[in-house]
């Protein structure tokens, strides 16, 4: 009677193993024993032994971690100003064009930004002479200019629920406007604001298009690398660093959901005390 | 620079307007507000009633006219320096803070010890009979806590002036009209004058001392409960309040001492009403008639205002029926009749398709001019 949706099914696993095939062979791969990718040679960490050793790869991730964590954080702070002045600020003298300077640089391709940020740091230099070298900063500034679009944009979208009577309370109690920000609109929209710098960081911490361009000499962020590295033929060492960065974006992933269905659970279980001392 | 006001109004509204771009919101409303009053602005939605609130509490500057405060000019006062506090319709309690926090926040602006503060935050819960939900947040508590966590926040600092912004519109009707004595008497024990903005006409006439009726930005009548309802100024706020059956009629003369004589065509004859001398012989004027101030009954009763009609519809609440009456003119009257005795259908005054009598009270009827 039930007739099995054959044709659903095998769609659904289709699409499935196109997405997780590539990832699962690259983690089988990474124990690979033989050092030719494609050749199973038996079972070895020796690849994760040789990845911690390497000093380049070390460097090469304290290096992103560090232009991640300032340029996030940067980025999250200019990014919530923006998004505060375009939402609650409705009219000022060229709000069209601030805000279609602030999120230009979502449409724009990556690689004007970063030609165009190439230029302007060489063109900086024959001024002022400053960069003189491009690297760490020069990195992290280019980073700033193209993340904070992202928070903006949350932090806007955020604001734009948000309830503007609970402010006007505030002023009502007696608070001025800066208190009111510090006060209520930064406390309520703070999950928006984390959740943008999370996205700052890992933009930040996967790009490859800008960060060539501004980058200098010395200054290797992982993605780099191991574009550099691929560019010779992938070794297996490299498989293990992804493997790594898959565990680490996956056990992630897990924990966000599980505090993400306890606080679903405990909003459930606040409802029901409301509803019963309402009683 | 404050110049004292001439009045003894504690809230002097003079002559303000509020224009936004080409709509005006509110034209020309003048009104004084006597201290310790309930005072509600009654309204459809966009008369202009929370615009006018809104210019109180200074969210709003108004484009013209002035309004005074205990004598005060509030021109260009701040919002956070006004004495005035409000409750906003959605309560716009502080999500991130307990009930506590919020009843205590606007108490930091003021001068007082850390014990002084906390125990006026105790005096508030106690006041809306919170203290057991001190330490909850706004989202485990139910809509009714609510809307008193609201109140207590706003009279915390003890405005001279409270704002109420369609205070109960949020709540379901059993608990709008426990929670309506409940504001009544918190206002009676602070003393503190309210505003009440509402669209809810019952609402307005059980709270108030007083009601401004407002229609397109203007107000239209202001007036005790009673006056607004038996006295109406006008067509507007004759139909917005209550039900009433309106009819065209012009002023037939004065054949009785007291008594003038309207020809109603509706009501297919002349009825004598009592003596306005406003009103001219020959003018043309609205009689309206309020359902409960008509009697109905099967024998033509003595008196002057007597009129045959027929019972088109029926309709039984319990405590008392509403009938509404066809004329022969055609028009259509509504009677409200308490359903005195008690009984099956055999016993009601009157049923459907019955051949009935109508008749009002001279003084009970309503003349307007406009």
């Amino acid at each position: 009677m039930t007739r099995r949706p054959v044709f659903l099914l095998s769609v659904l696993a289709f699409g499935f193993a196109f997405f997780y095939v590539p990832i699962l062979s690259m983690i089988i791969y990474s124990f690979n024993a033989s050092r030719l990718v494609t050749v199973w040679g038996g079972f070895s960490t020796k690849w994760y032994r040789a990845l911690l050793s390497n000093t380049q790869v070390v460097e090469a991730l304290i290096l992103s971690l560090k232009i991640a964590l300032v340029s996030a954080s940067i980025a999250t702070i200019l990014g919530t100003m923006a998004g505060i002045a375009l939402v609650r600020f409705t009219k000022f003298r060229g709000r069209t064009l601030f805000s279609g300077l602030v999120t230009a640089p979502l449409i724009m391709p990556e690689v004007i930004t970063g030609v165009s940020s190439l230029i302007f740091f060489l063109l900086l230099a024959q001024w002022i002479g400053w960069p003189a070298q491009r690297g760490f900063v020069t990195i992290t500034l280019a980073h700033i200019t193209f993340s904070m679009v992202f928070v903006t944009t949350i932090v806007q979208a955020r604001l734009l629920q948000s309830d503007r009577a609970i402010e006007e309370a505030a002023m009502d109690l007696g608070s001025r406007p800066w208190q009111v920000l510090f006060d209520i609109t930064l406390p309520v929209i703070s999950p928006a604001i984390l959740s943008g710098w999370l996205l700052a960081f890992t933009i930040s911490l996967d790009d490859v298009v800008i960060t060539s361009f501004t980058t200098g000499p010395g200054s290797t962020t992982l993605p780099l690398l191991i574009w550099s590295k691929v560019k010779l033929g992938v070794t297996p060492d490299i498989n293990a660093l992804a493997t790594l960065m898959v565990l680490f974006v996956g056990v992630g992933v897990l924990g966000a959901g599980i505090v993400m269905n306890r606080t679903e659970a405990r909003r459930i279980a606040d409802a029901q005390l409301a509803y019963r001392s309402g009683q | 620079m404050a110049e004292p006001a001439p009045d003894s109004a504690f809230l002097r509204i003079e002559g303000v307007s509020k224009t936004f771009g080409t709509f005006q919101a509110v034209r020309d409303v003048t009104l004084s507000v006597q201290r310790g009053e309930i005072f509600s602005l009654l309204g459809g939605s966009g008369c202009g009633k929370t615009t006018l609130l809104r210019m109180l509490a200074g969210f709003e500057t108004p484009s013209a006219g002035r309004i005074f405060l205990d004598g005060r000019d509030m021109a260009g006062v701040p919002p956070w320096s006004r004495p005035v506090h409000m409750m906003f319709q959605s309560y716009a309690l502080f999500p991130h803070m307990s009930v506590e926090q919020n009843i205590g926040y606007g108490l930091k602006h003021e001068t007082m010890t850390k014990a002084e503060r906390a125990g006026r935050v105790r005096d508030m819960l106690d006041l809306v009979q919170l203290s057991p939900l001190a330490l909850r947040k706004p989202h485990q508590i139910s809509g009714g806590q609510r809307q008193r966590v609201a109140l207590a926040r706003a009279l915390a600092r003890q405005p001279k002036l409270l704002l109420l912004d369609e205070p109960l519109a949020a709540l379901d009707k059993k608990l709008r009209e426990q929670t309506q004595f409940e504001l009544m008497s918190i206002q009676q024990r602070t003393g503190v004058t309210f505003i009440v903005v509402t669209h809810d006409q019952e609402e307005a006439m059980t709270l108030s001392d007083r009601i401004a009726v407002m229609d397109r930005g203007e107000v239209r009548q202001v007036g005790s409960p009673t006056e607004i309802y038996e006295y109406p100024a006008s067509r507007f706020v004759a139909s917005f309040i209550g039900s009433i059956t309106s009819m065209e009629a012009t002023i037939n003369g004065r054949s009785a001492e007291g008594r003038m004589d309207l020809n109603v065509p509706a009501l297919g004859g002349v009825v004598q009403v009592r003596d306005m001398p406003s009103f001219a012989d020959g003018q043309g004027v609205t009689l309206a008639l309020r359902p409960e101030k008509l009697q109905i009954s099967k024998d033509r009763p003595p008196g002057p205002n007597a009129i045959a009609g027929l019972v088109k519809d029926l309709a039984y609440f319990g405590k008392d029926s509403l009938y509404r009456i066809a004329l022969p003119s055609g028009a259509l009257v509504q009677v409200h009749a308490v359903n005195l005795r008690r009984g099956d259908e055999a016993s009601r005054v009157a049923d459907w398709d019955d051949q009935v009598w109508l008749s009002f009270d001279p003084t009970s009827a309503i003349v307007l001019g406009d």
